[in-house]
């Protein structure tokens, strides 16, 4: 038997695209991986870098600050944004979380008015909102036609809209999700998902990770690959245990305004 | 003679705290100060503008409450008598109360020399009130997001405020933070004071992950590290060339680390050099001191005597406290952001033998709502057989469960139970005698040890302090 290629993770602008714990979804991705034997290389791509598509089996994009992410803006919108788009058309998978997520959508307006190109991934318009929504979030699937829940923790006052080139992720049980109206999170296009979920997401949601990971490696080999189950009871805990508090609260735990 | 409505307000004030200390509902510093800012307003101005040698104000994300306890016992050693707001007892309220307690009946401070901490989005407010002779900035990390949003927030009305500052007051600031060091820009009034580290062994070459200063504060470019201490403080540049980290005026020029005894301090100052045992162990206290030591130049004190005091210091509430407890001792040292847990963690690895951990992690208002920030912290350095148990307890147990698989602390090294109370129990009984438990909570957490400690009879209630 030969051994499984390695797998490649790209994680985009690693150095400014990294408030709120994002890096956990990398670690949890890695970690998962390699518990099956998998090896994996994560590849920072940043300012100024090439994204080679063919490179790429799995792509991240997390959160950033507003000064941060206007630098980004600028140098993603263009070459790096055709080169994710065109992974992703080709079987990759995606994860973006917040930042990221409005910067792959079609437009996202800045907090002072202006309108500007997002890369064009996910059929879906972000504009500044009139509050922050903060707070554990709680989320129901049904990917495949199977009922699952997300939890996570949202800090956004970006409200996202969708489009008809787009399925939500997820509708939400707790929490604003994309924009507080319309009840939808997130966003999901081929193997590519994009979240306002800060959390770490990955790790207190397994089986989105293995997701992901499934969908990476049917990219990487060209053949389905079942992924072989992980004792995942610290992980099954912490999600019952966000998800119970959540739910015992009546909604929102009580959290800062700003 | 003060006007009758400050005496009434004294009065109604100092009631009002010595009945809350009497219902056994904490340390009443809180609720004196909620009265006497409505009954008058004036009176954190009027009662610090008497103070003999004027005030120092301190805020910063890390440091705050051992930077400010460390400046008073400076001062005491220098025969001062500071008034200081306790515990953590930093919004404005925190502060009148602190004035108050201190003021005569005839609305006179007892103390000569004013110390106050300063919670980060507070500064700009108290500085309305306080216009001090010293203003410490310490540094700016990511703190709670869910509260404060990002550290530009806190750079930008810190910004506001340091413009305000006349001539009167010192700026002093760490050289060393380019969140920090980049307010410079707008402070046209104050006399300026940077402080840093300038050992070269004291850092390394690389930048951890998660840092908030990748760009320059002037021009927006990218910005790079000839040395990296903690977080981000070290010796950055901006790669356009137009921001650079200054020559500090105060600085620390050698660093013996001492393990858990602390380290040997060698300080070199506008005023004669010194140097100092100093027993809080670990990078992020050695800024503390040099922080202490710039506010207490600017205050007058001589180095000498600075550092008679940095020797003489201990440990400040629920900050690397030592409590003996079943033969075992307990290393108690709150977390409250990713720079400051990674710091512990990274002074705690420097022990010698086996380690116990109890984390206790909850994600109340004051603790952070969001508790994504454990995933910002430097786990893997507890990977394999570092820790030989790690308990994890609080309302996010769980969590930090999980954190700790994903770092490779090996499951069966790790336990999680919720109750405090318990976990202790677990945590010592898993150390054998003479070793050291580390527990490491957040701050409500912290409150919930204490409560834990006291019910047992090991520790006395903190505002006693």
């Amino acid at each position: 038997m030969t051994l499984p290629p390695r797998l490649r993770i790209v994680h985009l602008y690693p150095d400014l695209m990294s408030v709120y714990g994002d890096r956990g979804n990398i670690l949890a991705l890695v970690r998962r991986a390699q518990w099956r034997g998998i090896e994996v290389d994560v590849t920072g791509v940043t300012v100024g870098d090439r994204l080679d598509p063919d490179e790429a089996d799995l792509i991240f994009f997390g959160g950033g600050q507003d000064r941060e992410q206007a630098v980004v803006s600028k140098d993603f919108v263009g070459e790096k944004g055709e080169a994710t788009i065109e992974a992703v058309e080709d079987g990759a998978a995606l994860l973006a979380i917040c930042g990221g997520y409005q910067l792959l959508g079609r437009t996202y307006t800045t907090f002072d008015g202006q309108e500007l190109p997002g890369a064009g991934l996910f059929d879906i318009r972000s504009v500044p909102g009139p509050r922050r929504h903060i707070g554990n979030a709680l989320v129901e699937t049904d990917l495949d036609g199977e009922s699952r829940t997300l939890v996570g923790f949202e800090n956004h006052s970006g409200c996202t809209y969708l489009g008809d080139g787009v399925r939500p992720l997820g509708k939400v049980l707790v929490g604003a999700g994309n924009n507080g109206e319309d009840r939808t999170e997130g966003a999901v296009y081929r193997g590519a998902y994009g979240c306002y979920l800060h959390g770490s997401l990955l790790p207190k949601n397994p089986w989105l990770a293995d997701r992901l990971l499934a969908i990476a490696l049917r990219r990487r080999t060209g053949a389905s690959v079942a992924l072989p189950a992980l004792d995942d009871r610290l992980e099954d805990d912490a999600h019952r245990a966000v998800e119970q508090r959540v739910r015992a609260a009546g909604g929102r735990v009580q959290s800062g305004a700003w | 003679m003060p006007s009758p409505r400050l005496s009434a307000a004294l009065l109604a004030g100092r009631g009002a705290a010595a009945l809350s200390r009497r219902l056994g509902r904490g340390g009443g510093t809180v609720i004196a100060g909620h009265l006497v800012p409505r009954m008058a307003p004036r009176a954190l101005r009027d009662l610090t503008r008497q103070l003999p040698l004027g005030s120092a104000v301190v805020s910063g994300t890390n440091g705050k409450t051992t930077t400010t306890r460390l400046i008073a016992h400076i001062l005491r050693q220098a025969g001062h008598h500071p008034v200081h707001n306790r515990a953590g007892a930093n919004l404005l309220t925190g502060l009148f109360s602190a004035v108050v307690q201190d003021a005569s009946f005839f609305g006179r401070p007892r103390s000569d020399v004013g110390l106050f901490e300063v919670d980060e989005a507070t500064l700009p407010g108290a500085l309305r009130h306080i216009e001090p002779r010293v203003l410490l900035l310490l540094n700016i990390f990511r703190d709670q997001l869910d509260r404060y949003g990002e550290v530009h927030f806190v750079a930008g009305i810190w910004q506001e405020a340091v413009a305000r500052l006349g001539a009167a007051t010192t700026l002093a600031v760490n050289a060393d933070d380019p969140l920090v060091y980049g307010l410079v820009d707008h402070a046209r009034g104050p006399r300026l004071l940077t402080y840093g580290v300038v050992d070269r062994s004291a850092g390394s070459p690389t930048l951890p992950h998660a840092v908030d200063a990748r760009l320059c504060p002037r021009c927006g470019s990218a910005m790079a590290y000839d040395l990296a201490f903690y977080g981000h403080l070290g010796w950055f540049r901006c790669t356009a060339g137009d921001f650079t980290r200054p020559t500090p005026d105060v600085a620390v020029t050698r660093v013996d680390p001492q393990g858990d005894a602390g380290s040997l301090l060698t300080f070199r100052t506008p005023r004669g050099g010194f140097t100092a045992e100093f027993k809080l162990p670990g990078l992020y206290n050695v800024y503390n001191a040099l922080a202490a030591t710039a506010a207490c130049l600017a205050l007058g004190v001589a180095p000498a005597t600075i550092g008679r005091g940095l020797e003489t210091f201990t440990a400040a509430f629920g900050r690397l406290e030592r409590i003996p407890i079943e033969r075992r001792e307990l290393y108690l040292a709150l977390v409250k952001n990713p720079v400051g847990f990674t710091e512990v963690l990274r002074t705690i690895l420097q022990q010698p033998g086996r380690r116990t951990l109890l984390l206790v992690i909850n994600d109340q208002f004051a603790d952070g709502t969001d508790i994504s920030w454990l995933w910002d912290v430097d786990f893997e350095s507890l990977a394999d057989d570092r820790v030989n148990l790690a308990v994890c307890s609080g309302i996010r147990a769980e969590d930090m469960s999980v954190r700790l698989k994903y770092a490779g602390v090996p499951t069966e090294r790790i336990r999680v139970e919720n109750d405090v109370r318990a976990a202790l129990e677990i945590a010592l009984q898993a150390a054998e005698e003479g070793e050291t438990v580390y527990a490491l909570p957040t701050y409500t957490a912290m409150l919930a040890v204490r409560d834990v400690l006291r019910q047992t009879g090991y520790v006395r209630g903190f505002w006693e302090d």
